[in-house]
């Protein structure tokens, strides 16, 4: 295995007045995997990947391909290929399921790869395509995770920054979720996985880092995370 | 008779016009408070604005009544755009209520600006014929055609824009969460000057057509329209485009029925509290509705 590294985060850290919510955090994301960032409420997971997206200030260096993301705005990261699944799903309510699919295109310039996509979309998540003239508010807690990550596969980019899928949702609907994740990151798209659910996480990704207050605190393959005693403890509740 | 069916075809055509341009602002406000939570008080001004520069269009430029149009709401699409950059958006992350100051002083200075260059009102020419079609006891004028047509034509491009259109979507994305928008990868700096641009095209268009109907303007104008418009802003449902359209129309009804059967100094005080105890039945709004989100 000689892969690339896609995203690298070297001394990132972000504060809110004087509580430093992200201190120092280094990391690596290598192509084609799926990494995942667990920890607790709190531990500072969302603020990494909104700094990531450019959505806050920070301290360090964030490169994706090569490239320094500093001082770049959302929207130059995003049509540079990089989508980001918030957290909360942050579906636009008062669109239609359609009408919110159309508008992560906004970087799409190709009507065949819109359509494309848009096949593809509906093939992962056949509700979407039933609901498609629906309000987007009046679909329940999973379909909208489904239409928050079908924006995302609209948007097209080949980084997915995923905060916490399975929030709110059922046991049978996380798994379903996690499937999709899995499929996504099949087709060749990187992952970068921020959960509070490590069971889950831990099974379909290929590398972990545990969040505890702003740091790293461990990191390493799944096999060696999921080994781990203390993690065991901890996170993964065997 | 008093009110036989042509007094009152009369009275729906003044409903038409002056309905039309509360109309026409008040979604200048709304479209504003949509995307920024804010209460562009300098929006009046901006109306107040675009008589002024239609004036001197008119009178300097010489222009006739499309092309002086087209370049008054030009320079108010300018000055629209210029507020929001230079007064709100070094504001966006701090609290409301500077803000909303800020806007009080852009429409402050706006007004002072306009009276340091016109101290006294100023009467406008006579730019389109007013020519007056009777039609058994009903008089169509040619001005009240031509701000009925123009007003009724830009809200339905401005209905289609909302409705149809990326950026109508981005628009009313934008309103609901903010926060996710870039997310999708759209400039939402650039949405914001197109809706302050928009506001105040049609802003600026309103204060054309007003200084038609009423050729005297001053530069205090904008105030009391301001206020009006915003109220039937509100009345509709403050964010929703067409909720600002409606207001404006009702607004207008209210004024001139009340006109109909009491003297008009009462047209404010019967016209506002009848729209205060319509916001305490529909505290949203006739559009509005209260927002819940679902996790």
């Amino acid at each position: 295995m000689n892969k690339q590294i896609i995203l690298s985060v070297k001394d990132l850290s972000v504060s809110y007045g004087n509580i430093n919510a992200v201190n120092g955090i280094t990391f690596d994301v290598t192509e084609g995997q799926i990494v995942t960032l667990i920890g607790a409420n709190g531990a500072g997971k969302t603020t990494l990947l909104r700094a990531v997206s450019g959505l806050i200030p920070y301290e360090g260096t964030v490169s994706f391909s090569g490239i320094n993301l500093k001082g770049k705005t959302p929207h130059e990261i995003i049509s540079g290929g990089i989508t980001h699944v918030p957290e909360g799903r942050a579906i636009f309510g008062t669109l239609t399921v359609m009408e919110n699919l159309e508008l992560s295109a906004w970087v799409v310039k190709d009507k065949g790869i819109y359509r494309e996509r848009l096949r593809h979309i509906f093939s992962l998540f056949p509700k979407l395509e039933e609901r498609k003239k629906q309000l987007s508010g009046t679909l329940s807690g999973g379909e909208q995770q489904m239409l928050a990550i079908g924006r995302a596969i609209m948007t097209g980019g080949s980084l997915m920054l995923l905060d916490e899928p399975s929030m709110g949702l059922s046991p049978l609907l996380v798994k379903e979720i996690f499937k999709v994740i899995l499929d996504i990151n099949k087709s060749g798209k990187t992952i970068l996985l921020v959960e509070q659910n490590a069971n889950m996480a831990l099974h379909i990704a290929n590398y972990g880092y545990v969040l505890e207050t702003g740091k790293i605190v461990f990191h390493g393959s799944k096999e060696v995370l999921s080994g781990n005693p203390k993690i065991r403890e901890a996170y993964l509740g065997v | 008779m008093r009110l036989g069916l042509s007094y009152l075809i009369q009275q729906f055509l003044n409903i038409l016009q002056l309905g039309s341009l509360y109309a026409l602002i008040a979604i200048g406000y709304t479209m504003v408070y949509g995307v920024l939570s804010l209460i562009n008080f300098a929006h009046g001004d901006v109306f107040m604005l675009g008589a002024f520069i239609f004036f001197l269009a008119a009178l300097w430029l010489k222009l006739p009544f499309i092309p002086a149009l087209i370049v008054t709401v030009c320079v108010t699409v300018c000055v629209g755009v210029l507020i929001e950059r230079l007064a709100y958006r070094p504001l966006r992350n701090a609290p409301k209520m500077s803000a909303v100051i800020t806007a009080l002083g852009v429409g402050v200075f706006l007004e002072n600006f306009t009276l340091a260059l016109s101290p006294y009102p100023q009467h406008i020419p006579e730019i389109v014929k007013n020519r007056a079609w009777v039609m058994g006891q009903v008089t169509v004028s040619s001005i009240q055609t031509i701000i009925i047509a123009i007003s009724v034509t830009l809200m339905v491009i401005l209905d289609f824009l909302v409705r149809k259109t990326r950026f109508g979507m981005a628009l009313r994305a934008i309103s609901w969460d903010i926060s996710a928008v870039p997310l999708m990868g759209i400039p939402v700096n650039r949405i914001i000057s197109q809706t302050f641009a928009l506001g105040a095209a049609l802003g600026g268009a309103a204060g054309v057509m007003y200084s038609l109907a009423y050729p005297v303007i001053d530069p205090y104008m904008g105030i009391m329209i301001g206020w009006k418009a915003f109220i039937s802003a509100v009345v509709g449902g403050i964010g929703n485009v067409r909720g600002a359209m409606t207001g404006g129309f009702i607004l207008g009804t209210v004024e001139i029925a009340v006109t109909m059967f009491l003297p008009s100094t009462y047209r404010d005080i019967v016209a506002f509290t009848l729209l205060f105890v319509l916001l305490i039945f529909r505290p949203h709004g006739i559009f509005g509705t209260a927002r819940s989100v679902k996790l």
